[in-house]
């Protein structure tokens, strides 16, 4: 398997994301998140929120659409028939609440072969409208 | 919880997907992958059948380390490998440990069986504290 490289480095222009609160209860009931901060405005305020909390995880919707470009860049050249999600991780800052405006900066972080399967490495760096990063994930695709 | 220690499990986290619920996440989430979604699809690229999100079996895990923290903030990173697939209607048992408590931060590791499968593995999770 002769592996491209090249692409390692490359970014992609930032994807806007506004969460909002229906969008926030839909995502939490979909996971199974019950805390009523994710679902009740009065909730959320009275604990010092300015509205709905995301759950953790709801960083896959700001944050994924994002990672389409890079998955579907020829100069990446991602095999899709033989993909599979290999690992994810997800470091989080601030919590998001329904309101916030956030832009998501994706990169190519590697390309590499280990075992005869190859290993793509994406990073996606979020943003808040203060320029908080409120979250950075690490996306292994692998290629068999 | 205020009083964690290495070594303690945390409460087992047990989950049954729904038979509808890859169409729920699908649309929650914005991933509409066919092998999620499309019976069909699934088999004509050799699995057995729809299976579920590797990012919604991250969810799990991740609701399941929480109740180590304190709200929903508390969770400050978390880590996974997807192995194996899950389906739905059938149980998922995420289990997890406490194995570092320093600093107002708990290390929590985590796994997903699946009908005997471990469908995630090495969970890892870093939780505000205190």
């Amino acid at each position: 398997m002769a592996l491209n490289t090249d692409a390692v480095g490359k970014t992609y222009p930032p994807v806007a994301y506004a969460v909002g609160r229906e969008k926030v209860r839909e995502f939490a009931s979909a996971v199974g998140e019950e805390n009523a901060l994710h679902h009740d405005p009065g909730a959320a305020r009275e604990a010092g929120y300015a509205d709905v909390v995301a759950p953790p995880m709801f960083a896959v919707v700001y944050s994924g659409r994002a990672l389409t470009p890079a998955l579907f860049d020829p100069d990446v050249g991602i095999d899709f028939a033989r993909m599979v999600h290999g690992g994810q991780e997800f470091v989080w800052g601030p919590p998001v609440v329904a309101g916030d405006e956030i832009a998501t900066e994706v990169e190519v972080k590697d390309v590499a072969e280990r075992g005869g399967l190859a290993f793509y490495v994406f990073e996606s760096r979020s943003t808040n409208q203060d320029g908080e990063t409120v979250c950075t994930g690490t996306w292994t695709n692998i290629v068999r | 919880m205020s009083e964690l220690a290495p070594g303690q499990a945390l409460p087992e986290l047990r989950v049954t997907p729904d038979k509808y619920l890859t169409y729920r996440y699908a649309g929650a989430s914005g991933d509409f992958n066919p092998i999620h979604i499309d019976e069909e699809f699934a088999q004509s690229v050799g699995l057995p059948g729809r299976i579920l999100h590797g990012l919604w079996m991250m969810a799990q895990v991740a609701r399941a380390v929480q109740t180590a923290g304190d709200g929903p903030d508390a969770l400050r990173s978390l880590s996974v490998q997807f192995r194996g697939m899950g389906f739905p209607e059938q149980e998922i048992a995420v289990s997890a440990t406490v194995t570092e408590v320093a600093d107002g931060v708990a290390t929590v590791e985590a796994e997903a069986v699946q009908d005997g499968r471990r469908i995630i593995r090495k969970g890892r999770a870093e939780l505000k504290v205190g």
